[in-house]
């Protein structure tokens, strides 16, 4: 049986691969799929917690709430920056973010 | 969860993770990412959250990554060009990664580790009787997790307000994203 500082080490490993695709990638959709996967990271280690925490002999189903909540939003999250991308593409014909420094300064 | 499925779900997890990264084309990135929430749904399975695994099936491999891949499909993408990036940001990224694995294995070796509480037929007996009657105190007794249930019961007697909420945002991102992606007008 693996204990919570395994799941802990495995969540922070699939963060830190999520955080290396968001500063290193320059295609925004790939950046955006990065997120998805810090989201889902975080989500892994409120699962181990609600599982290793047991209320009554029960896990708590505090910590799967959030879980439910944090897919909902990401799920609003990820249709409405899907179609800031799309109107970006219109508007400049590239997903590059090397290309779209218009706010450099 | 035997350890060995762990060690197996956490490894399809982490390699697709990194093929995310590794892939060029974004299709291919889509696919890793599909294969990367796979292996987290069997880790969810694995800690007894059942439903929170099927969803993760359901809504992000199942919905999201096919809004992704449609959106690529519209948008007609080549693979990323090889191009010179120069070394400043490259070093910048990894060097930020690194130190948080260093701050994360620092934080772990400093934690006292857990194991898993017990989730057999005597403790789900025993949880039981803090449920009066219905659906949930039966399955209990018969030593099964009633999972979906008690995530019903908590989400509509502890969250309902949130839910509520929940409710008001999706409606909104659905304006929302209509409003975006309508035609501008000349």
């Amino acid at each position: 049986m693996a204990s919570l500082n395994d799941y802990l080490l495995v969540s922070g490993l699939l963060f830190a691969i999520g955080l290396a695709g968001v500063v290193l990638r320059r295609n925004i959709i790939v950046v955006f799929m990065c997120l998805e996967l810090m989201l889902s990271a975080a989500n892994l280690s409120l699962v181990a917690f609600s599982r290793f925490n047991t209320v009554n002999g029960l896990p708590d189903y505090k910590g799967q709430m959030l879980v439910f909540f944090v897919i909902t939003v990401a799920a609003a999250e990820v249709a409405v920056g899907l179609a800031i991308i799309v109107a970006l593409y219109r508007a400049r014909q590239t997903i590059h973010t090397d290309e779209l420094a218009s706010l450099k300064g | 969860m035997p350890s060995y499925l762990f060690w197996l779900f956490s490894t399809i997890m982490l390699i697709g993770g990194c093929a995310v990264i590794a892939f060029r084309n974004p299709v291919s990135s889509a696919m890793s990412v599909v294969t990367c929430f796979v292996g987290l749904a069997g880790l969810f399975i694995g800690l007894s959250a059942f439903f929170v695994g099927v969803i993760q099936i359901l809504v992000y491999t199942g919905a999201v990554m096919v809004l992704f891949l449609f959106i690529i499909m519209l948008l007609d993408l080549t693979d990323e060009q090889k191009r010179a990036k120069g070394f400043a940001p490259l070093a910048a990224g990894l060097s930020l990664v690194i130190a948080f694995l260093v701050q994360l294995i620092g934080i772990l070796s400093n934690t006292p580790d857990k194991v898993a509480p017990p989730l057999d037929a005597a403790t789900l007996a025993g949880a039981a009787t803090h449920f009066s009657q219905g659906g949930i105190a039966t399955a209990l007794k018969d030593g099964r997790l009633p999972d979906v249930q008690l995530i019903g019961q908590t989400l509509f007697t502890g969250y309902n307000l949130p839910l509520q909420i929940l409710g008001v945002l999706l409606l909104v991102a659905t304006v929302g994203v209509v409003a975006l992606s309508k035609k501008q007008a000349e």
